[in-house]
């Protein structure tokens, strides 16, 4: 199984295909609803080098705080990416991001996004908290913790041995485009719909 | 008698079971499911992670999923018991169970936009209580998360789109078209809870009730039964497979209710489940002692 290390630049972007299965290294940030607004209100100068030739990843974690202070990822598995079908290629663009994790797949915008800027879409196995949450390494940092709660908070984190699956492309390229394609075709096949 | 305390205490523990033991019929389900996929496809690899999660879950007691989801309680309770105590009991029992990282704190405030922190808000957890003749508590608990429940769809017969009458074939073809748009977004294999009749409200809560019966739950009527196990293969030869990868195993069961309508309604309410189908039930004595039914 292939191995990506995160930053990254382009050039190793562009030669993943959709169906790669990948096993991620180093350094991601896990983003949602209220952080891909907070990344377009303004350039977010101190988590911008962070999210630089690396990816982020919709994911809304369960956090356990240490007596200490330091903090690990008790469950952290993805979350639906398409709410962020609006803002993800802006956000891409703007922060330079080699990628996005999530689950369900995005749309014609994100995907010609990824396009544009050279990124994949990353699929991560829905629900698999416990096995996403082990190849979470570190907690190294954590940006707007107080404004917007654990699970909406930017997490700065590094992984190890963390699956996913190319499925968007930087060529134009969507599983989800296909699978929802086919099986609508069976669907009105089966229903005697089709034209 | 229990005081609420010691209710709340309970209710915490129904909490832990449901979020970190996956019941067995759905465990069972998702190994057939990976047997049947190809050996090296992405529908295998996505239920070879699938079923070692549940297994990680279930040995360290943590929850299978992040999104711990809205927690819906159905309660039947022996004569004579509050269900103002019962409800607030459960309320603490979300609130305690947040504070052990059982539930991840899951409740935004809508006009605020901001999260309460510890789980509860209006409206979650929702709690049915229902009395009976038994002396005993039964409580049975779902979380249903958040990524499926936007994978949910109401119809209104009859569909020109989908050619759907107001009869059991238009039913069948509102439920399959609901899992072909859900694609792999609710995580899939899902299990769908589906409602004929009722009302706007009255059917989204009995299509959920239904996701109460364990998969292999048969109708006991005839032509109901037959067109869960219908829409079960149909479904599973769209080929959307798991997290919508492409496979076979789309769905693990369709669980189908009825309820009486207007003349002028005809609903059909279709609520999808995930797989981390996350049901827990447990009968309580007076006394407190609990038997676990999933
Ligand atoms: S849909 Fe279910 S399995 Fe998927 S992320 Fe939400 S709660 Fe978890």
């Amino acid at each position: 199984m292939a191995k990506l290390t995160l930053p990254c630049d382009v050039e190793t972007i562009r030669s993943l295909k959709v169906g790669d299965f990948l096993e991620l290294e180093g350094r991601i940030v896990t983003g949602r609803d209220s952080a891909h607004h907070w990344l377009l209100e303004g350039h977010q100068a101190d988590v911008a080098p962070l999210l630089q030739g690396s990816v982020i990843y919709h994911c809304g974690p369960v956090v356990k705080k240490h007596e200490d202070g330091h903090y690990s990822f008790v469950a952290a598995g993805p979350t639906t990416s398409a709410r962020e079908e609006p803002y993800q290629a802006d956000v891409i663009g703007r922060y330079g991001l080699r990628g996005v994790i999530g689950k369900g797949g995005m749309g014609a915008r994100t995907l010609k996004g990824l396009q544009d800027h050279g990124a994949v879409y990353l699929h991560a196995v829905g629900g698999t908290a416990q096995v996403l949450a082990q190849a979470v390494t570190k907690v190294e940092q954590v940006f707007m913790l107080k404004e917007f709660g654990v699970p909406e908070a930017l997490w700065v984190i590094s992984v190890s041995n963390f699956p996913v699956v190319v499925t968007m492309d930087s060529h134009g390229n969507s599983l989800h485009a296909e699978v929802e394609k086919a099986s609508r075709a069976k669907l009105e096949k089966l229903l005697g719909l089709s034209a | 008698m229990m005081s609420p305390q010691e209710w709340t205490q309970k209710l915490v523990e129904v909490i832990a079971h449901a979020s970190t033991q996956l019941p067995p019929d759905v465990v069972e389900a998702l190994k057939r499911g990976r047997d049947a996929e190809v050996e090296g496809s992405l529908a295998r690899k996505a239920l070879d992670s699938i079923l070692h999660n549940i297994e990680l879950a279930s040995g360290n007691w943590q929850p299978i999923c992040q999104d711990t989801g809205t927690p819906l309680f159905w309660i039947h309770h022996p004569i004579g018991m509050s269900t103002r105590m019962l409800t607030a009991a459960c309320e603490e029992a979300v609130r305690q169970a947040t504070g052990k990282q059982l539930l991840r704190p899951n409740a935004v405030d809508p006009l605020t936009e901001k999260n309460t922190g510890h789980g509860q808000a209006p409206g979650i957890p929702t709690v049915h209580c229902e009395e009976w003749d038994s002396p005993d508590v039964e409580v049975h608990l779902i979380l249903k998360g958040g990524g499926c429940e936007n994978c949910g769809a109401q119809y209104t017969l009859p569909n020109a789109a989908l050619k759907a009458d107001r009869n059991l074939e238009g039913v069948r073809r509102c439920i399959l078209d609901a899992i072909q748009k859900a694609q792999g977004k609710g995580c899939s294999p899902g299990v769908i809870g589906a409602c004929f009749g009722g009302d706007r409200g009255s059917g989204y809560v009995e299509s959920k009730r239904q996701l109460l019966r364990p998969l292999p739950d048969r109708n006991p009527i005839p032509e109901i039964d037959a067109l869960e196990q219908d829409i079960l293969e149909k479904s599973n030869q769209l080929d959307i497979g798991p997290m919508g990868f492409g496979g076979k195993t789309t769905v693990l069961g369709v669980k189908i209710g009825h309820l009486g309508r207007l003349p002028a309604c005809y609903f059909v309410s279709v609520s999808y489940m995930c797989w981390a189908n996350r049901r827990a039930g447990a009968r309580i004595t007076a006394d407190g002692t609990v038997t676990w039914l999933d």
